[in-house]
């Protein structure tokens, strides 16, 4: 595919890989890469492998399924059970454990949960069913909401009656300026999210060097990309000039998709709070609907539970997802906690680091010698 | 979640509600280009839960493979010298 087997020529990856060792030599780098899509890249294509050990890739925030703390399953699965509901969500929410089962649990047991590929097929599921209420469970970052967006004022447009929101979209950029100020994050740079940044343009990132002193490399997601990024990264950190530079310029422009920030901020708003697994609350870090939109806001239709549930004591998801501890480093991984099985969400996410350890990363030699050390 | 493919815009089936059929690697379907401004056919955008995110800048695209071989040449032209000024035994040693 076009812009896809390119960027995987493994001769290249080989000469970008020398580089980034001779280039590295003698010092040790800690780099946090934000996003899941970006966790995958490295271990499907071995990259942490054939990387030098002084590059350190540390797991970030950025799985949209992962954050959400499990109370949110729980008032997803309330709002399922009401009578004549239809919830709808993307595929990778299904397997996600909530205090007392996951929706695919409460789809066993009875409840319409269906899954959607896109935001605009529940709105199509609404028109299709009339005569009941289609609910969709929004997550996802500032990749995801102008789709979400867009679909509520196509809803608003056709004077659709039945469909909701359950609006669970989240911003990474509060959550990385929260990740940089606990006292435990040592980084000395980002591979930053190119999708994310797509729509949010890579000025939105000016704060990292500027008042954090780190450095970032916006970065594609093939292995090529993240490879270059890497390099960009290691140059900018040794020339003692951390800056945001973009090597996904195939996609990302400095201001973003001016047309998809104007359609989030006509539908929503800033939360004061909201909490996110991992990294606890933070503030104005998440969407709501603004109150033009609250006829489709499934928080002010549908009763919901509202309680906050810890995740299970063994669970060190949000360890994991603050880079504290690398994913084979928790108690229960790839034991009691698995694909199959999953204790947190952290395993069943396509974009989970956990999944991404246990998919493709278990039998690489750093994680075996770490594993019997 | 933030996945998203690459895909060349084949036609434009409903201008009004900005609803454009895509090839993503053979596979045509349709998607909304609502987010995007003047979108054309044989436009390369990225698609994300089926909505085109972003526009692919095929330039763009070919400079950043150009900078990464250039990587590879500079690698070259090192070896080389660092060949050149070696003796025979180092000469053996790369494979």
């Amino acid at each position: 595919m076009r812009f896809i087997d390119e960027f995987r020529d493994s001769e290249l990856a080989k000469v970008v890989v020398r580089e980034i060792e001779r280039l590295s030599q003698g010092r040790r780098f800690r780099i946090m890469e934000i996003c899941g899509g970006h966790t995958h890249t490295i271990y499907r294509y071995g990259l942490h492998d054939v990387l030098p050990t002084n590059i350190e890739l540390v797991h970030g925030p950025g799985c949209p399924v992962c954050v959400l703390p499990m109370g949110k399953i729980d008032d997803a699965i309330s709002i399922a059970k009401h009578e004549g509901v239809i919830l709808a969500t993307f595929g990778d929410m299904m397997r996600v454990p909530g205090s007392e089962g996951s929706l695919i649990d409460a789809q066993a047991e009875g409840a319409d949960i269906r899954m959607v590929y896109s935001p605009l097929d529940a709105l199509k599921l609404a028109q299709q069913n009339p005569d009941r209420k289609v609910v969709f469970f929004a997550i996802g970052f500032e990749t995801t909401a102008p789709s979400t967006a867009v679909t509520l004022l196509q809803a608003k447009k056709l004077g659709i009656k039945n469909f909701f929101v359950f609006c669970n979209h989240v911003l990474v950029v509060p959550a990385i300026k929260a990740l940089l100020d606990a006292p435990e994050t040592q980084l000395d740079g980002f591979i930053g999210p190119g999708h994310v940044t797509t729509v949010i343009g890579s000025r939105a990132w000016e704060f990292i060097p500027r008042d954090y002193g780190k450095g970032m490399v916006v970065s594609g997601f093939e292995p090529l990309d993240m490879l270059q990024a890497i390099y960009l990264l290691v140059k900018q950190l040794i020339e003692g000039k951390p800056r945001v530079d973009v090597q996904y310029t195939r996609a990302v422009r400095p201001e973003g998709n001016l047309k998809a920030k104007e359609v989030m901020e006509r539908v929503f708003e800033l939360r004061e709070t909201f909490e996110w697994r991992g990294l606890g609350w933070i503030e104005r870090s998440a969407f709501k609907l603004r109150p033009e939109f609250a006829e489709f806001d499934a928080e002010l239709h549908f009763e919901i539970p509202n309680r906050q549930v810890s995740d299970p004591k063994v669970c060190q998801c949000g360890a994991v997802l603050r880079g504290a501890i690398l994913p084979w480093e928790c108690k229960v991984f790839g034991t009691a906690c698995t694909p199959e099985h999953p204790i947190g969400a952290c395993m069943v996410s396509s974009e989970g680091a956990c999944a991404a350890v246990y998919q493709y990363g278990r039998f690489s030699r750093k994680v075996r010698e770490l594993l019997h050390r | 979640m933030c996945l998203a493919v690459p895909a060349r815009v084949v036609e434009l089936v409903d201008e009004t509600n900005q609803i454009a059929k895509v090839d993503i690697g053979g596979v045509r379907r349709n998607i909304s280009v609502a987010l995007l401004e003047d979108v054309k056919v044989g436009d390369w955008v990225l698609v994300h839960v089926g909505f085109a995110i972003q526009k692919i800048d095929e330039e763009e695209a070919e400079q950043t493979l150009a900078l990464l071989r250039q990587l590879g040449e500079g690698e070259g032209e090192e070896f080389a010298t660092m060949l050149e000024s070696s003796d025979g035994e180092e000469k053996s040693a790369p494979s």
